[in-house]
């Protein structure tokens, strides 16, 4: 108990001076999962939502392989990554294994189907309600995708969140292919996890508050936008 | 009007020529052998109890429906991709999350009016239907009547040979019932063709020259709107006409 006590005061310590080391952590993790949100956000939105306003052979199953996914295990993600970029591996000429790049590939793969899915949902609903107003106006396809995700912008914004928080709190991907190098790959969850190994629990305590802190402060802002919206477009 | 001009350029749209036309959904006949002409000039209102088919007949004309049998055919078809020549309004105000003004330059911006003139023309047409003030609020939190005027602007904008409404006043008070029905009768009056499908046998008596009597997916009467409620001439409408206007 009162290992725990002090290495929670030295934890806040560590956190009120801005130990060099906890911030050069902590700034990486937030860089990697956010160049990870983007390129996921990117390339899952227009998907998800181009697959709730066309009509396709193969759309159930697409739906359903895309829930699915939803539940994909980091891990699994992580030595997916890892087998592709690896020395032997179809993309080992970049040598980008054990890099944040490598670990921003890793995370981006891992929120892109848990995006385009709660994009492709909310556009889904969106779209029973707008479907014949579009068509009648004439818009295609590509235009109806565009314009409820642009509806739909607030409601978005949640959904990047709640991809952030997932890309800034997984562990096992950027474990595997970022190998959590000191000063170079170590995020705030492989810190956490190998300073709990070692023993130094104020270091591992002070990421744990911050980590939590930030997924929190998400959570807040994805709230305040949804009421904001919801007060000034009805 | 200049949007006027531009289409009296092209061949026109009208008439619409409904030949032997039926629609069925999981083994239910909701429409069956209807044939009919729709020209240019008359404001034709579709007449009708619930479920005989009014809603999906407009569908069928403005081709959000196909036709499970017979066939939909327009004197010059649209080409698909290209800017729609028709409008609808329906009986739900569809908004988008944007201004009013947003709204209006959304749709001309979809059938394809240059970035630069969609302003002046959302301007002008909100003008006409008396939203020129509210032109920067968010368009969702407007009145319901508001709602709808900004649908019949924004289907105005695009300057429609042809303008199909679904009830377009339904929910509506009579106040905003009447300013709907002033900018039904302006748009015609611009020379766009109204298919009105209505509840309201006030509103169809105010705004229409002739009527189809629609029952049970049959259209069983097509005559002017005088004669329609002073003599019709199946038994179906005499029998529809009782039961709406029983002092009559």
């Amino acid at each position: 108990m009162n290992t725990v006590g002090l290495a929670l005061a030295e934890a806040l310590h560590l956190i009120a001076g801005g130990d060099a080391k906890l911030v050069a952590i902590v700034a990486l993790s937030l860089r990697v999962s956010a160049t990870s949100i983007v390129v996921g956000t990117l390339v899952a939105m227009p998907l998800g939502a181009l697959l709730a306003v066309t009509s396709f052979r193969g759309q159930r199953a697409a739906i359903v392989t895309l829930n699915a996914l939803l539940g994909l295990p980091s891990v699994v993600v992580g030595l997916a990554v890892y087998l592709l970029l690896s020395r032997a591996g179809p993309l080992g000429s970049f040598g980008i294994l054990f890099t944040p790049a490598a670990m921003v590939i890793a995370q981006a793969i891992l929120v892109l189907p848990l995006i385009a899915a709660l994009t492709r949902q909310a556009i889904s609903d969106a779209w029973q309600e707008t479907r014949e107003q579009l068509r009648s106006l004439g818009a295609g396809p590509f235009a109806s995708a565009t314009a409820l995700l642009w509806d739909l912008r607030f409601s978005l914004v949640t959904i990047v969140l709640a991809g952030f928080g997932r890309a800034v709190s997984e562990v096992g991907a950027v474990m595997i292919v970022g190998g959590n190098i000191d000063g170079v790959t170590r995020v705030m969850t492989t810190a956490i996890a190998l300073e709990t190994s070692k023993g130094d629990l104020p270091l591992a305590l002070g990421l744990g508050f911050v980590l939590l802190a930030i997924v929190l402060a998400l959570n807040v802002v994805a709230h305040l936008t949804r009421e904001a919206v919801q007060r000034h477009h009805g | 009007m200049a949007e006027r001009h531009l289409s009296s350029l092209r061949p026109a749209l009208l008439p619409l020529s409904l030949v032997d036309v039926g629609w069925s959904v999981g083994g239910k006949q909701v429409l069956a052998g209807i044939t009919a002409t729709l020209r240019h000039g008359s404001r034709t209102v579709v007449l009708g109890a619930n479920g005989a088919g009014k809603s999906v007949l407009l569908r069928l004309c403005h081709g959000l429906l196909q036709p499970t049998s017979g066939q939909v055919r327009w004197g010059t078809p649209e080409v698909p991709g290209e800017p729609r020549r028709q409008a609808m309004v329906f009986q739900r105000p569809v908004l988008f999350r944007r201004s009013v003004l947003g709204n209006m330059t959304f749709a001309l911006g979809i059938a394809g009016v240059a970035r630069s003139e969609r302003r002046d023309r959302a301007l002008a047409a909100l003008e006409r239907v008396g939203l020129a003030a509210l032109a920067d609020r968010p368009a969702r939190v407007l009145s319901g009547g508001e709602q709808q005027r900004l649908t019949l602007a924004r289907a105005w904008s695009l300057g429609p040979e042809v303008l199909f409404l679904d009830e377009p006043t339904a929910n509506l008070d009579p106040g905003a019932t009447r300013e709907i029905e002033a900018v039904i009768e302006a748009i015609h009056a611009g020379g766009t063709k109204i298919v009105l499908v209505t509840h309201n046998l006030g509103q169809a008596r105010r705004l229409g020259d002739e009527v189809l009597f629609l029952d049970r997916g049959r259209l069983v009467e097509r005559s002017p709107i005088d004669r329609f409620f002073h003599q019709p001439t199946s038994a179906e409408a005499a029998a529809f006409l009782k039961g709406e206007l029983p002092w009559h």
